[in-house]
């Protein structure tokens, strides 16, 4: 059962598309990379499939059981919160916000949720640190656990990795891979580093002058990945 | 000292001006670290301007009640604000700087065309200063101020966690489904009734300060969002009392004597976060 499907979906701002005729369905369970250039439309797609902006064309549909304020996200940084006054707890908390409905304060049962996610990312020992002091893979970490607050299903990850060291970018992955195959979360994640995609992905989303949607085995298989890697020089890992 | 402040204690004037003076100094801190964060500090500056002309309009037409007329101008110019903030096309600032500086220029001379007082200057300056409208306080405008003010503690403490979640990061909140247009437009017109209130206390001016240094000086030591908010507030409370009772006692302008104080807690707060090193949380 598809958990959300996208048909002919052209993408844009002020009516000048950046992105047209895009298809996908990802079901649940799946893990997709979406991979392109700099510049190619990837946070857009993002922020339209959250419903933060329309698309100039085309439909979305959510699966039963998703409903769009259900969906964790994790997005790319913004300058505000580099000096931002607040503790981890308090910004992993804000995570519960779609389930305050009318009610001022967060419950019992809000805080925890985040004290789970909390334990889940390994930040229960930086619960009291301020986010500003933290490193960039403890804040990717924080805006995770926050995410997962969030997130009933659907997991939607906007370059996740950036800006992080190899061996903090390793454990990242592996959160990530243990969140989709242990807990049947299911993944969209933006990412630059391709060969990671292919290694971590069930399906590949490519955007750009070339639009490519399937699985990994049939993305190694096209001619995109193929010139990709030819040009890197390298195999896959 | 104790003693003479115990004198003046018993006049019912100097009670109304610490009274709404703490009640200001408390609803003007609050809103400070979202202003600052979400770099809406100029739009307080732009619309402490507007009041200023709202007045100045007021004070032509003979309005027996200023603020019945000043209020709403100024709420509407903080809905506007923000709008036009928001419009990519024309520049945010520009406009700000544009409505804020026409209403002050507009508002001076419409006094000056039009005023039948003897003292012009006296009056722009106590209307921009503040100086002594503080302690002419009537009984109802206490009330009013007192209602006004408990409405947005209540207010903020209902919308605390909204608050953050928006000013933390507006794209997350808005994904999440929180109303963020409607958090922002709550925020400006928070701001708007903050601003007319404190015109009493410290005049159009030096209004940004009240709401800006005890944020800034919490910011220095605290670590998270709810004790930067806590210790904003208490600072800028007894700031304002330490500063209206100076001014009583030794006869200096109100407006500018608390801001003098607020500022002198910001230098004391940077000090002690720098021998501190870290900050507390
Ligand atoms: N708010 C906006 N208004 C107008 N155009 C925008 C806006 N945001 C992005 N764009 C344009 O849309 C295009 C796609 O931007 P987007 O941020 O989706 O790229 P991206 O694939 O995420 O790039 P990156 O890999 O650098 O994050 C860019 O050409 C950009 O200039
Ligand atoms: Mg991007």
């Amino acid at each position: 059962m598809a958990l959300l499907s996208c048909k002919d979906l052209t993408l844009g701002y002020d009516g000048h598309p950046v992105l047209s005729d895009v298809s996908f369905t990802v079901s649940e369970g799946d893990y997709l990379c979406i991979v392109g250039e700099n510049g190619s439309g990837k946070s857009t797609l993002m922020k339209t499939i959250l419903g933060l902006q329309k698309p100039l064309r085309g439909t979305i549909t959510f699966g039963e059981g998703l409903r769009q304020n259900q969906i964790g996200y994790l997005p790319q940084q913004t300058a505000v919160q580099r000096d931002f006054p607040a503790t981890v707890q308090e910004i992993v908390l804000s995570g519960c916000q779609a389930r305050l409905g009318r009610r001022p304060f967060y419950s019992r049962e809000d805080k925890a949720i985040a004290r789970r996610n909390l334990e889940r990312m390994e930040l229960l020992p930086l619960m009291n640190r301020c986010y500003r002091e933290l490193s960039g893979g403890q804040q990717q970490r924080v805006l995770l656990a926050r995410a997962l607050c969030a997130a009933g299903k659907l997991l939607v990850l906007d370059e996740p990795v950036a800006g992080l060291d190899p061996l903090v970018t390793a454990e990242m992955y592996s959160l990530i891979r243990n969140l989709n195959r242990k807990d049947g979360i299911t993944v969209i994640m933006v990412s630059h580093d391709l060969a990671a995609a292919v290694q971590e992905a069930s399906h590949i989303l490519h955007v750009g002058q070339h639009l490519f949607f399937g699985t990994r085995e049939e993305y190694l298989n096209s001619d995109l990945a193929g010139v990709f890697f030819s040009l890197k020089g390298g195999e896959p890992a | 000292m104790i003693e003479t402040i115990g004198t003046y204690l018993q006049f019912p004037f100097v009670r109304y001006a610490l009274i709404v003076g703490v009640l200001i100094a408390l609803c003007s801190s609050l809103l400070g670290v979202t202003l600052v964060l979400k770099r809406f500090s100029f739009i307080g500056d732009g619309l402490s301007h507007v009041a200023f002309g709202a007045i100045a309009i007021a004070s032509v037409l003979h309005l027996s009640d200023n603020m019945l007329f000043v209020m709403p101008v100024t709420v509407l110019c903080a809905v506007l604000l923000l709008k036009t903030g928001q419009n990519t096309r024309i520049k945010g600032d520009a406009a700000i700087a544009m409505i804020s500086v026409g209403a002050l220029a507009l508002g001076y001379l419409l006094m000056h065309l039009f005023s039948v007082s003897s003292n012009l200057s006296g009056d722009v300056c106590s209307t921009l200063f503040g100086s002594t409208s503080i302690l002419t306080l009537t009984r109802s405008e206490v009330w009013l101020c007192v209602v006004l003010s408990l409405a947005v503690v209540a207010i903020f403490i209902f919308f605390y966690h909204r608050i953050f979640a928006v000013t933390f990061d507006e794209n997350f909140a808005r994904a999440a489904g929180t109303r963020v247009e409607a958090c922002n437009l709550l925020i400006a017109v928070i701001v708007a009734v903050i601003i007319v209130l404190a015109m009493n206390l410290v005049g159009s001016l030096l209004i940004s300060a009240l709401i800006i240094f005890p944020a800034m000086s919490a910011m220095r030591l605290f670590r998270s969002f709810k004790s930067v908010t806590i210790f904003s507030a208490v600072l800028s409370v007894f700031c304002a009392l330490a500063g209206l009772l100076i001014s009583i006692v030794a006869g200096t302008p109100v407006g500018s004597t608390i801001v003098a104080a607020d500022i002198a807690a910001f230098l004391i707060c940077s000090v002690l976060a720098r021998l501190l090193g870290r900050s507390v949380s």
